[in-house]
């Protein structure tokens, strides 16, 4: 127990680093996901290529690969990154291909009669997007995008490997301590991941109910 | 696009305008790419014998990638096989009839769907030495893959097996099956049917996975460059340090993609055919399960 009092600050550290990587993460992965979204249903090709490309690419890409590349790879020509900032950079570059799926699932599964409707009265296909399809968009994709936040929030744990100290990192970090006294920080580690996940779980849970559109 | 129902069929002015912004798109995503060659350009990484390395027997460099690159697959095969078989015998004992059987198992399939892959990983590799059990690297990585694999694995099973039509179990029982015989015989092959697609695309996050073995040391392909890299870097300083990486990452993605390739072809099979017709609603988690992981997100 003396040992967990101990090392108390370095976990507090490590679970607001890893709260706040998600953060971080979490907010780049949405911005960039909506655009990437949005570039998939436009009408100008090379958008919409390029979009695909970069989804195809980076669901296909395991995110330690995207990790390798953004810390050792980007200073090969010229561009070093911070240890954090390239986590969240990973991290959120990587999550964006998955929250413009979601998106976009969630954009088809809009009834088309909403769309005809949106255009119908004259709304441009911005408009349309933004004030018809998009709103009912997000609605429906609450449960899949909760599920991409939770798998992120998970996947935050890959920084370990890259000198960032989050959670994950603490058990190498303490590696050499006795038997239980490792088990003692293993469990708090799990906690830790938990005391994110459940609440985020619950609220998103909540907030699906709240949202939910009565077909 | 068949039913371009969010922009009208383009009259001339917005037509223009569309061919407008393609222009526009066309030259700024050509920018980005000039961008990114110049730089690679400018700092001569682009030269024709700084990537020969990587197609040069002699300097042993294509056999270590490539023996990387089995390695990597020999820990995904392995772990796909103990997972999926673990995943179905756990998914029906957490179908059983017996309490003390299910739930135990729905106890530990939830812990493992709950907690990072890595963390799993990590107190295999660096918990468990505390207690007098040493793994190797191999060891640690392949049995985090399949303890964490076999949890979400169980989980799709469980939802296939659910989404399989109550009469076809009441009729299996009505004909005086056992229990064992209606799983084995009636709702597994069913829902082995529906689960596919999902059950692949979980085998290719599987795959992605295995590059965590980077973290504790497991020579994949990207701790194998690395170390490559670290024996090059004293002889020709970064000469081929960048092509390396590129070559690691790029077979990792060319994996992948064949795999999900596969799950896709798998995925249009099995919507066509006289037996889809009955399958046609998807396998999807059953809500009451309180989802605290990314399940068929493929993250």
């Amino acid at each position: 127990m003396q040992f967990f009092i101990d090392n108390f600050p370095l976990l507090r550290d490590a679970f607001l680093t890893t709260l706040s990587l998600s953060l971080l993460a979490g907010l780049l992965a949405l911005v960039l996901g909506t655009v990437l979204a949005a570039m998939r249903v436009s009408p100008v090709l090379p958008l919409r290529g390029l979009a695909t490309f970069y989804v195809e690419t980076f669901r296909n890409t395991p995110l330690t690969v995207v990790f390798f590349f953004i810390i050792f790879g980007l200073p090969q020509i010229d561009f070093v990154v911070g240890f954090f900032p390239g986590a969240v950079l990973a991290v959120g570059l990587y999550t964006a291909a998955f929250v413009a799926e979601a998106l976009r699932s969630g954009i088809n599964a809009v009834g088309p009669g909403q769309a005809e409707a949106a255009r119908a009265i004259g709304l441009t296909f911005g408009q349309s997007l933004r004030e018809v399809v998009l709103p009912q968009a997000f609605r429906t994709v609450v449960p899949p995008l909760g599920n991409v936040w939770i798998a992120m929030v998970k996947n935050t744990s890959i920084a370990a490997g890259f000198a960032t100290t989050e959670l994950a990192a603490t058990l190498p970090r303490l590696a050499n301590a006795n038997a239980g006294e490792l088990t003692l920080i293993l469990l708090a580690v799990v906690v830790g991941y938990m005391l994110i996940t459940v609440p985020s779980a619950y609220g998103i849970h909540r907030l699906e109910r709240r949202v939910a559109i009565l077909r | 696009m068949t039913t371009p129902v969010l922009f009208d069929i383009p009259g001339p002015r917005s037509r223009a305008r569309t061919r407008i912004a393609t222009v526009i798109g066309a030259l700024v995503v050509l920018g980005v790419l000039a961008f990114v060659l110049a730089r690679l350009g400018g700092n001569g990484q682009l030269e024709g014998q700084r990537w020969a390395v990587l197609f040069d027997p002699s300097s042993r460099v294509p056999q270590l990638l490539l023996g990387a690159l089995l390695d990597t697959l020999q820990v995904a095969l392995v772990a796909m096989v103990l997972a999926t078989a673990l995943g179905l015998l756990l998914a029906v004992a957490r179908l059983s009839d017996h309490r003390w059987v299910r739930v135990p198992v729905g106890a530990v399939v939830e812990f493992f769907r709950a907690i990072p892959l890595l963390v799993v990983i990590f107190a295999l590799y660096f918990v468990l030495p505390g207690f007098g059990v040493r793994l190797s690297p191999y060891a640690a990585l392949t049995a985090g893959l399949v303890l964490y694999n076999m949890a979400v694995i169980a989980e799709i099973v469980r939802a296939g097996i659910l989404s399989v039509d109550r009469g076809q179990r009441d009729a299996a029982f009505a004909i005086g099956m056992r229990k064992s015989q209606v799983m084995t015989l009636v709702l597994l092959p069913q829902a082995v049917r529906r689960m596919l697609p999902i059950l692949i695309a979980q085998l290719v996050v599987l795959l992605k996975d295995s590059s965590l073995g980077f973290i504790i040391g497991y020579f994949e392909l990207l701790r194998q460059a690395r170390s490559l890299v670290e024996y090059f870097t004293p002889r020709f300083g970064n000469e081929y340090t960048f092509q390396l990486y590129v070559a690691a990452g790029l077979l990792y993605i060319a994996v992948n993609v064949l795999l999900s390739q596969l799950a896709k072809y798998v995925d249009r099979r099995s919507r066509r055919g006289p037996k889809a017709a009955a399958a046609t609603n998807d396998v999807d988690l059953p809500a009451d399960t309180p989802s605290i992981t990314g399940l068929n997100s493929g993250l």
